[in-house]
């Protein structure tokens, strides 16, 4: 099967994802999934529940599970990192905020953030700066934190180091609306000087800080294109996301996640 | 009372003897998610390489600055030899879980084989200080000394552990990756690394305890190891995996128990430990400080 829309093609794109599949435990994921990520702004990683885009980012990182069959070409700022162990990607600038948030509970933010450094100067400025709340928290164990705080720490992670591409995997999942709000702020102000490759399920998020979007179904590709055009179809979003109408856009981007469950 | 004590020291040494094997296999299983059954051929590797030096090595004996060489001779045989299996023999076979128990069991019988060959079946007598054969009245009781070295050893290390995992860069990325090995790798760090490091940790304190074990017990076998490393996984899992703090607990636990069951209810201490292993295994199945669950691949 091929994807109905081919992926576009840009020769500056910094990362380059080609015919990626993935099988996991007999049942395949990824049937290959090919799409660029521009060098600037948000590009939104978009579909139901389930059509593999987290998969499509931890196979990206080389952080499937065991026995997963990964095939396919990634190529990262202009080399090919297909099969590089994950450390050495994510130390070629790659950041990654899992879709769990992957904060280590036992240990303290304040040593979360430690384990995290990876630059001679980590720029603990910004991050006290975005999230003034982790600096009066650093020897509370993360563990004891709220899911927001959590999320804090989690996108704190990936600001302490200079990152070429920040991978982040829905960062709003499970947040009161007004954290959402905040998240939103948050991923605004980063993407003014790293490029993101952002999955997320809010529609009224995606519509405020999304420049490019992807929409996956059924572990392909099914639509490439700028957000505005995507969110503004209404058949495209119903079809493809599931979405029978939205709001207009909301600049507090406090709207409930628009995609609830996969049909 | 006096028996009280004498009953408390000497469960608290072998409590001591069973922190330092275990200490090693909860850390290597938290981390690396290895079940390492040659953990044991490492203790005996210090007791035989300790035994060698104090009869063979210039400068080493078995009376004062001489035996800590000697004591240290057992130590780094005993991590280079684990530092050398994680390189060799484990390495190649991560994320294969029923391979790398195959080569440890293996490992574990082909080395305590080798060293039948090498020094004979028959225990060797172990050249101990005068001193550990004495003891020590405390509160009426007559301490052994050697109870007292096992339980001093063992809280010098069990302060050295903790504070080598609290303060350090490396004790960091270890607690990290004891919670989430994949998450530790997706900050950049090469976790394997760590790995390494652990097991030649490991390795440091389980040949230690082999050391002590033949001062304790006066001889070295080649069996020692293995009977002893019985006891070390059921410290680990009652203590919960990859908790240093909770292994040490769960040996002071099984050390009492075994030593008070022993004189109480005469010599069936080992069955009243197996039943506290069955207890903490139906109450809480994660161990003394496990987390529900563990860490993940």
């Amino acid at each position: 099967m091929t994807a109905p829309v081919p992926a576009q093609r840009t020769g500056d794109a910094l990362l380059s994802i080609v015919d990626l599949r993935v099988r996991i435990g007999g049942s395949q994921i990824l049937h290959g999934v090919s799409f660029d990520v521009p060098p600037t702004g948000v590009t939104v990683l978009l579909g139901r529940n389930g059509v593999g885009k987290s998969t499509t980012l931890k196979a990206v990182l080389g952080l499937t599970p065991a026995g997963a069959q990964v095939t396919g070409e990634v190529r990262f700022d202009g080399a090919v990192v297909t099969g590089l162990p994950t450390h050495q990607l994510v130390r070629r600038g790659l950041g990654y905020v899992p879709e769990d948030r992957g904060i280590f509970g036992g240990l303290t933010v304040a040593e979360n953030l430690r384990l995290a450094e990876r630059d001679a100067q980590p720029d603990y400025d910004t991050v006290y700066q975005l999230f003034p709340e982790l600096a009066q928290r650093a020897r509370q164990r993360a563990g004891t934190l709220s899911g927001g705080q959590q999320q804090m720490v989690a996108i704190a992670r990936v600001l302490l180091n200079k990152n070429r591409l920040l991978l982040v995997d829905e960062p709003t999942k499970g947040l009161a609306p007004r954290l959402v709000t905040e998240v939103a702020d948050v991923v605004t102000r980063v993407a003014q000087t790293v490029p993101i490759l952002l999955v997320e399920q809010n529609l009224a998020l995606v519509r405020r800080v999304g420049v490019d979007a992807v929409v996956l179904a059924a572990g392909e590709v099914a639509h490439t294109g700028p957000i505005g055009a995507l969110l503004a179809d209404e058949h495209l979003t119903r079809s493809l996301l599931g979405v029978g109408h939205h709001k207009p856009a909301s600049s507090t981007a406090s709207a409930s996640p628009a995609v609830e469950k996969a049909s | 009372m006096s028996t009280v004590i004498l009953l408390l020291l000497t469960g608290l040494g072998a409590a001591g003897l069973y922190f330092l094997v275990a200490s090693g296999l909860s850390l290597v299983f938290g981390l690396a998610d290895v079940l390492n059954f040659a953990h044991g051929l490492f203790l005996s590797v210090g007791a035989y390489a300790a035994w060698w030096a104090a009869t063979s090595l210039p400068g080493a004996g078995s009376e004062g600055l001489g035996f800590v060489l000697t004591a240290i001779v057992g130590v780094v045989a005993a991590a280079a030899v684990a530092a050398l299996v994680e390189l060799v023999l484990i390495r190649p076979l991560y994320k294969r879980t029923i391979e790398q128990v195959l080569v440890t069991v293996g490992l574990s019988l082909a080395g305590v084989a080798l060293l039948q060959v090498i020094w004979g079946a028959d225990p060797r007598t172990f050249p101990r200080p005068a001193w550990s054969g004495g003891v020590t009245e405390i509160a009426g009781a007559r301490v052994p000394n050697s109870s007292l070295l096992l339980l001093g050893c063992a809280a010098v290390v069990l302060v050295a552990l903790q504070a080598f995992l609290r303060f350090t860069r490396v004790g960091l990325v270890i607690r990290a990756g004891v919670e989430d090995r994949a998450m530790v790798t997706a900050l950049g760090i090469d976790v394997r690394k760590a790995f390494t490091l652990v097991f030649a940790i490991g390795g440091a304190a389980a040949g230690l305890a082999g050391v002590l074990a033949g001062i304790h017990f006066t001889s070295v076998t080649s069996a020692q190891g293995g009977s002893l490393l019985i006891f070390g996984f059921i410290t680990v899992v009652i203590g919960g995996m990859g908790s240093v703090t909770g292994t040490a607990w769960a040996a002071v636990a099984v050390g009492l128990v075994q030593q008070f069951a022993n004189y109480y209810v005469s010599g069936l201490g080992d069955i009243f430990v197996v039943a506290l292993l069955a207890v903490v295994l139906l109450v809480r199945p994660q161990g003394l400080a496990g987390v529900a669950g563990g860490a993940s691949a």
